[in-house]
């Protein structure tokens, strides 16, 4: 066996689509032609192909779900979906597309570094592309690629691959991208999705997914910031380590290295990295998404919610809060109204001061009369916290900008947000 | 300029142990599922390494069916022993004997369904609040809409169409009093990522995993180990084979493959260029389309 999975990367990828733009097709023919697919799994969806009567095998089945799912033939809820080839091992966010799931489309783009988005080539942009753009954009995806699919109901025709895709860049100027691309595809007769397609000649750009595997990713982390949230002490209290104390926790952005001078917050007090533990042995270095346990030299108190940063190098620390909100709840957000917080790893509580506005998640237009946000809105509010958080422009770092907010009679998870200032 | 970039399995290996982490700075009183089969034992060594130097902070519990293999009861005190643990034992004979659930009967008799009743009790009488599985997404389909941190009820049940959204990695493990959590550290792991980490990280298997000669029959196409707690039909017939196990359960449900794959290297061979999901061999699975659905909404983890 070739020992080569020891370089693959993980590519983290969600896709977004409005109804019957082919978005199962593309997942399935995906894992379909990467040969990710079972004999037993294909032999499951050829049985069903044939009961419904389809002609051919039906290759969105692979992804149906849930049994209330298949009984409604809609999708509910975020699927997680795995498939690897010798360069990369792939995580699809598979979100449904309708309009009532915003929620479920920011939830499946937090975690992923890039978003595919369908577009249907007879109907050009519609109101959902302007959707699901605006929420990879404010979910701060760093790589957008639009696929143009179903080319072979339009001939395979360059002209109307250009239209769209002149259209789509005038829109998407307007929002913070940093790196987008087009593809004409047909997921359904699998046109430049793995193999490069024999009808359209004038296409000279990669596959989808040779993109998925070679599109640069490593710079997608915060490697400048020096951001340590400290999830847990570890304490041994054994002969062996007896005076142990180590802090552990998962590197939110920044290298860190034995021997840095180091802050602890909220405390202020400084110390130096003593050393950088991992069951596999010390370390000489530490980044984003390590997870791993740092001593410090002096002995100050420091507990989970607390974060360890460099000295000349600190985030923001205030209890007043600007953030977009992705309401997430049937309940509408309560102005004035007090709410579990988490961000990293602080546990506090906040009141919801003011609405600044809503976004028109369609025309990206600013609601500035509108003062509650229901399910699936989107908006800017001003929050109070009753202590300080630690914290970064979400732009700048997702780990450190990002917070969820719970109802403390439900234990619900209401919204999302992203730390604006 | 240097790349700092991680390996696929560094990435997932780092997220579990933040996974493990959580669990034990949100819950008081967590348990990590210990079955025996690779994904639990990758589990304890994640726990392993999320909390070194210090021991694992919780205690590993065993829900026995009485029809486990016994190499991997005896595997399981083994690795207890080597890793200084607590292990809890739930037993569903015990449920048996108090009455509490009833054997099936017949030739397809399995006790996996009994399970969920003692593992439901076990959490209840322990007062857990967290139970850590080594469940993985791509096992079923089910499981691909499954969150890190699953909510259950009271009664312990999971409810598909009200899950929490769960965003970046923030984790709400907020409970009332009575209901607890399924957390499931290795959700983003396939099999295949499961056995290259075992051999990355030279991470000791019961030998079961390994090609060896056992009698067996066919049932359905499925190769199964002829043990007394499997009634046999007369058409039945018990043949010596050269077989690993890719999954291991309770000994009426677990099927075989026939292999030679006798190391590591050979079993991810083999694995990569299987043509059958793992779960393929499992008879539980193949009660109805939907069987994994309906046994997670009533507790099973």
């Amino acid at each position: 066996m070739e020992e080569g999975y020891l370089d693959m990367e993980l590519l983290r990828f969600s896709t977004a689509g409005s109804v019957d733009d082919g978005k199962s097709t593309l997942i399935g023919r995906l894992l379909y032609d990467s040969k990710s697919i079972f004999e037993d799994q294909y032999e499951a969806i050829e049985a069903s192909s044939k009961k419904k009567g389809e002609g051919q095998v039906n290759l969105a089945l692979l992804t149906d779900g849930l049994r209330s799912e298949r009984e409604q033939g809609i999708t509910i809820d975020v699927a997680y979906r795995y498939f690897a080839t010798p360069k990369r091992k792939f995580i699809i966010a598979d979100t449904p597309g309708h309009i009532q799931y915003t929620r479920n489309m920011v939830t499946g783009a937090s975690t992923s570094n890039l978003s595919i988005i369908l577009i249907d080539a007879r109907k050009g942009i519609i109101e959902q592309t302007y959707r699901h753009t605006f929420i990879a954009s404010l979910l701060g995806i760093p790589h957008i690629v639009f696929c143009i699919n179903k080319m072979d109901l339009v001939d395979y025709d360059e002209a109307v691959f250009q239209k769209i895709k002149k259209d789509t860049e005038a829109f998407a100027s307007k929002l913070d991208v940093k790196d987008i691309h087009f593809i004409p595809i047909s997921a359904l007769k699998g046109d430049n999705i793995v193999n490069k397609s024999e009808n359209m000649d004038w296409y000279q750009g990669s596959t989808l997914l040779y993109l998925l595997e070679n599109i640069h990713i490593g710079s997608d982390h915060n490697h400048i910031d020096c951001r340590f949230p400290v999830q847990y002490v570890i304490r041994p209290q054994t002969d062996e380590f007896h005076d142990y104390r180590g802090y552990a926790g998962r590197i939110a952005g920044g290298i860190f290295k034995p021997g840095d001078s180091v802050v602890a917050l909220p405390s202020g007090f400084s110390s130096t990295i003593k050393s950088i533990d991992t069951m596999d042995g010390p370390i000489e270095e530490a980044f984003a998404p390590m997870s791993v346990t740092i001593t410090l030299n002096d002995e100050i108190d420091i507990s989970r919610g607390d974060m360890i940063v460099r000295e000349n190098n600190q985030p923001r620390v205030s209890q007043d809060l600007d953030v977009m909100l992705c309401w997430m709840n049937e309940r509408p957000i309560q102005l004035g109204g007090k709410y579990a917080l988490k961000h990293t790893s602080n546990d506090v509580r906040c009141v919801i001061k003011d609405v600044k506005y809503k976004v028109d998640i369609n025309t990206l237009h600013r609601m500035e009369e509108e003062q509650s946000l229901d399910m699936n809105d989107i908006g800017r509010v001003t929050i109070r916290t009753t202590k300080p958080l630690f914290f970064d422009n979400y732009k700048r770092n997702r780990n450190t900008g990002s917070i969820i907010l719970i109802d403390e009679t439900t234990n619900e998870t209401v919204a999302a947000g992203m730390i604006l200032t | 300029m240097k790349a700092y970039n991680l390996t696929h399995l560094k990435e997932l290996e780092s997220e579990a142990i933040f996974v493990l982490r959580e669990v034990a700075s949100q819950f008081d009183n967590p348990v990590l599922l210990f079955s025996g089969g690779k994904d639990s034992i990758v589990c304890a060594h994640l726990a392993r390494k999320a909390f070194f130097p210090a021991k694992v902070p919780f205690p590993l519990m065993h829900v026995d069916t009485g029809h486990n293999f016994p190499e991997t009861i005896e595997f399981r005190d083994q690795f207890i022993d080597k890793i200084g643990a607590q292990l809890i034992v739930a037993s569903v004979q015990d449920s048996i004997d108090q009455g509490k659930v009833r054997e099936e009967k017949g030739f397809n008799a399995s006790r996996n369904a009994l399970q969920t009743v003692t593992l439901l009790e076990a959490i209840e009488n322990n007062k857990f609040d967290a139970a850590i599985g080594g469940a993985r997404r791509d096992e079923e389909k089910a499981r691909a809409k499954e969150r890190f941190f699953s909510h259950r009820d009271e009664f312990g049940q999971w409810d598909p169409k009200n899950q929490r959204p769960e965003l970046w990695n923030i984790f709400n493990g907020m409970k009332h009093f009575g209901e607890n959590f399924r957390v499931f550290p290795i959700s983003n792991w396939t099999e295949m990522d499961v056995w290259q980490y075992i051999l990355h990280e030279r991470i000791e298997l019961p030998s079961l995993y390994f090609s060896h000669e056992r009698n067996c029959f066919i049932r359905d196409g499925v190769i199964m180990y002829a043990t007394d707690v499997i009634e046999r039909k007369d058409s039945e017939t018990i043949e010596r084979m050269q077989i690993r196990f890719r999954t291991i359960g309770d000994m009426t449900c677990t099927g075989a493959v026939e292999s030679n794959a006798d190391s590591l290297e050979k079993i991810i061979e083999e694995v990569a260029s299987t043509r059958t999901t793992e779960r393929g061999t499992r008879s539980d699975d193949k009660r109805s389309e939907a069987a994994m659905e309906d046994r997670k909404k009533q507790g099973y983890f």
